[in-house]
């Protein structure tokens, strides 16, 4: 189809007529417009919560045809989603959950992930071989008996009861410990010589080297952390404990009256901010990450 | 003794692994299989009245569960060979580009990192109609003379389609980033020496291109089903939380909904129910899988 267009622009079609020029030039102009076509598909409901976020209530409600731009915009929609419901309070939580469950996770990788890589003990493979099966479970499968579990005991509505559960990641430490294991084995050698302690070889040397992997692990975690919903919900039933993601529906469901939909949407635009900033600023590292095997969790 | 000392310590670093994994994976695992078939569990006491196959048999004959099996079909068939399909067709036209081709990336990237909770309030906003206004899209179809729809409390094929539209919506940006990176792997010199022989684009399509990313494409169709079997928030945005009530709750809700909330409480049924979710996908995983060994190329 279009393919060869990439690998043949220039050279090739010198000796073409004007005709084939001009075709080509069509083609892209198509190429253009499709591509286009669902660029505007993606950023419509983000200009849409933008734009809505900004209109006051009475003017939105008076809209029987929505209108496109915002002749007077107000900024009242923004101090209701603070102070109307407890918006700063989600927030907060959100924060301390993700950097928490990011941070303790982190802890338990990189051990596991050097264990893995640098450390000899009978039944490694094995344990390996173990760990990796675990990819294949569901969350959902578990989810029932840990549900269970955090209830009995009693850590329901208390961040270790959110935590806890997903401190852990198999694919992580398999992640790292093939970062690891792509440092040369030389340097720990030299190291064992030195009478460097293995924990100091892992601070010193192994975390420096594999950062960039450390990092893309982080902001996929991060991410993941921020959008989840499905256990917090099950986790929590009072308000002071939840996530932003249960907060956007508990707003939907309970506050600000339905119908206040501006209010909605500044709460919205509000919820989106911290990771649409944090993909413009690491784009080409999560997408790099994620490719090599992020999956839409 | 300086050898049983340093497989003590190894044994020490992997400690947190093996305690978390052990308390939340493997527990739960052997966990969830019981429980399905311990009948009359009883959360507080902990007892069971005998074990059997009474819970798979309640949550088959269940109308809720045979409606959630349903929707989840229909998601699943309706949108994975769609968002593939159109992934591919971005991701073709996006290395047929130069200028912009980054900028495009980067928007098609975008709803991957937003939270599906928040942008599916914009999309209910979007669809919804209401007593004040018809809704952006009601005006868009009012445009082309068609009459408006409720597509949020309305007939089911509208609230499916805006269910298809949206998850589409949400798995495009995984998926066009994959094809995007595979189709620029494909080696040049292919498209080199078909360019020498005269070969036609179409032919070049389909006997160099798709051969080459035939792999990833199938990673795609793979983890693209399984995904869509475990759609849960998507719908909770677009309808709220009782799905049970919309008409258009899924498996993986449906588990969730037996074991908490206004109709939970049961375990035993939330179990049952998620070891036949995971029967499911298991098989249409390995019916994929013996699918690829005959048509992908690696």
């Amino acid at each position: 189809m279009a393919t060869e267009n990439a690998t043949f622009s220039g050279k090739a079609t010198t000796d073409f007529s004007e005709k084939t020029k001009r075709r080509r030039f069509i083609r892209q102009g198509f190429l253009y417009l499709f591509l286009t076509l669902w660029a505007i598909a993606v950023l419509f409901p983000f200009y849409w919560m933008i734009l809505t976020s900004f209109k006051s209530q009475a003017s939105y409600n008076s809209e029987q045809r929505p209108k496109f731009y915002v002749s007077a915009p107000t900024t009242e929609n923004y101090s209701e989603a603070f102070t109307a419901v407890p918006l700063a309070r989600y927030f907060g939580n959100t924060l301390i959950y993700t950097v928490v469950t990011t941070g303790l996770m982190m802890i338990v990788i990189l051990l596991a992930a050097f264990a893995f890589a640098r450390l000899q003990f009978r039944g490694k493979n094995l344990l390996f071989t173990l760990f990796l099966s675990l990819m294949m479970i569901p969350n959902e499968l578990v989810i029932i008996t840990n549900y269970v579990t955090i209830t009995q005991w009693n850590l329901r509505n208390s961040f270790p009861g959110l935590i806890l559960p997903s401190v852990t990641s198999v694919f992580y430490i398999y992640l790292l410990k093939e970062t690891f294991e792509q440092i040369p084995d030389e340097l720990y050698k030299a190291a064992k010589v030195d009478g460097t302690s293995d924990f100091k070889y892992l601070r010193r040397v192994m975390i420096p080297i594999a950062r960039p992997t450390l990092v893309t692990i982080a902001i996929l975690k991060v991410i993941e952390c921020w959008n989840s919903y499905v256990w917090p919900r099950l986790i929590t039933d009072k308000a002071e404990y939840f996530l932003v993601s249960n907060g956007i529906q508990e707003i939907r469901e309970h506050g600000f009256g339905r119908d206040n939909i501006p209010a909605m949407m500044a709460a919205v635009v509000v919820i989106s901010i911290p990771l649409i900033l944090l993909f413009l600023i690491f784009r080409n590292k999560i997408m790099e990450g994620v490719s090599r095997g992020g999956t839409k969790a | 003794m300086k050898q049983k000392l340093r497989q003590y310590k190894a044994w020490l670093y992997l400690l947190p692994a093996i305690l978390f994994l052990g308390v939340f994976m493997v527990y739960p695992l052997i966990d969830v299989i019981i429980y399905s078939f311990e009948e009359g569990f009883n959360f507080v006491t902990r007892t069971s009245q005998g074990t059997g196959l009474f819970n798979y048999s309640y949550v088959l004959h269940d109308p809720y569960f045979v409606q959630a099996l349903k929707n989840t079909f229909l998601i699943v068939i309706i949108t994975v060979p769609l968002s593939t399909g159109f992934a591919l067709l971005l991701s073709l036209a996006l290395t047929s580009i130069k200028p912009l081709r980054n900028l495009y990336q980067t928007v098609y990237f975008l709803p991957y990192v937003t939270n599906t909770l928040a942008v599916g309030l914009v999309f209910m906003v979007l669809f919804k109609k209401t007593a004040y206004t018809d809704g952006m899209v009601n005006l868009l179809l009012n445009a082309f003379g068609a009459p408006s729809v409720d597509f949020i409390d309305g007939p089911y094929w509208a609230k499916m389609l805006v269910m298809c539209i949206y998850t589409v919506w949400v798995v495009l940006p995984f998926k066009v980033l994959i094809l995007t990176s595979a189709l620029a792997s494909v080696n040049p010199d292919y498209y080199k020496a078909a360019r020498v022989d005269g070969t036609r684009p179409s032919r070049i399509f389909f006997r160099i291109t798709l051969p080459m990313i035939s792999p990833m494409l199938f990673y795609l169709v793979i983890t693209g089903f399984i995904g869509a079997f475990k759609a849960y928030s998507d719908e909770v945005a677009l309808f709220g939380t009782d799905l049970n009530a919309a008409g258009m709750n899924t498996m993986v809700g449906y588990v969730y909904d037996m074991l908490y909330g206004a109709s939970g409480g049961y375990p035993s049924y939330a179990s049952a129910a998620a070891l036949l979710l995971f029967l499911i996908v298991l098989t249409i995983t390995c019916i994929n899988l013996m699918v690829s060994r005959r048509s992908v190329h690696y």
